[in-house]
């Protein structure tokens, strides 16, 4: 058994486990913790696979990004949590059985199709500039979308959390350009008066 | 299949399989709790773009790996939609119990 099958069966093992852990913990924050370990030990086995820049930016993005964002509303939410899970071990025949059910359907086509699982071709260049090479010269434009993508998410986020405070005091810039004179300066006609002596 | 050898594409497919399927008994096990429903389905798409790596890795074929750069894009977008949305409901309903959420019922 050489390292690069130990390190597998840690790597797999760890991602499984934490797995598990993530679907059965009774704290949400537990699961989050979870899911992130998770995460880790999946882009342990990227690197395996050598791909490098995948595995980075699924620890910048995901455990940077997304986990901490699911970390910010789990703990931002008052949720008692105990009281969504009263009805978990009746759920459990049904879903493990369906579970079952797709682990073997899975099984039984990998068993009949496992051609090309002979030892990887050996890569010609760095996997980074390979990737960049195929991101920004063939899939330039589903790449663009994928911006746009995400600035919907961003535009959209906000957009259905954002709350316009009642109280606060903001100008309207279209108001005050429009204003007229009349708006604002009211001549008065008024006669002097006598002082009285 | 003994386990001396060096972990082919076999291997990472089934450990792709089973990582599936602890995702689909996890929407199963909680189906009340939002949140954890949200990491069930983060689960899922991990597993779906460890066989794309393993595919892409093994077939030489570096396109799998574009594809699960688009993955990850998507997947974060989808997440933070998601969020957001949660936390309106919150905001709005006082639980995330997917049982109280039945107000569109007729």
């Amino acid at each position: 058994m050489d390292a690069k099958a130990i390190l597998f069966l840690i790597f797999s093992g760890v991602m499984l486990l934490a797995a598990v852990r993530v679907i059965t913990a009774r704290n949400p924050v537990h699961a989050v913790l979870f899911l992130v370990l998770a995460f880790f030990s999946a882009a342990c086995l990227w690197i395996l696979l050598a791909a490098e820049f995948l595995a980075i930016a699924l620890v910048l993005v995901y455990v940077g990004a997304v986990m901490v964002l699911f970390l910010f509303v789990v703990m931002m939410l008052d949720v008692n949590f105990d009281a969504l899970r009263t009805h978990f071990r009746s759920y459990l025949p049904v879903g493990a059985t369906v579970g079952v059910l797709v682990l073997f359907e899975m099984a039984l086509l990998l068993v009949n199709a496992t051609r090309g699982s002979g030892t990887a071709p050996q890569a010609s260049e760095p996997n980074t500039r390979a990737l960049g090479r195929l991101i920004y010269v063939d899939y330039v434009y589903p790449f663009e979308i994928a911006a746009v993508i995400l600035l919907v998410a961003i535009v959209a986020a906000i957009a259905l959390t954002h709350r316009r405070r009642r109280e606060t005091r903001y100008q309207d810039p279209g108001e005050q350009v429009k204003v007229r004179r009349e708006d604002r300066v009211r001549i008065i006609e008024m006669p002097s008066e006598k002082r009285e002596t | 299949m003994s386990l001396s050898i060096v972990p082919g594409l076999s291997h990472y497919l089934v450990l792709g399989a089973v990582l599936f399927a602890v995702a689909i008994v996890g929407i199963f096990l909680n189906r009340r709790n939002v949140i954890i429903l949200l990491m069930a389905i983060e689960l899922m798409l991990l597993a779906v773009n460890l066989n794309f790596v393993a595919f892409s890795h093994y077939l030489g074929d570096m396109a799998g790996q574009v594809f699960v750069f688009f993955i990850l894009t998507v997947a974060a977008a989808e997440s933070a939609i998601g969020l957001a949305i949660l936390v309106l409901l919150f905001r709005n309903v006082g639980s995330i119990d997917v049982e109280e959420l039945s107000k569109l019922k007729g």
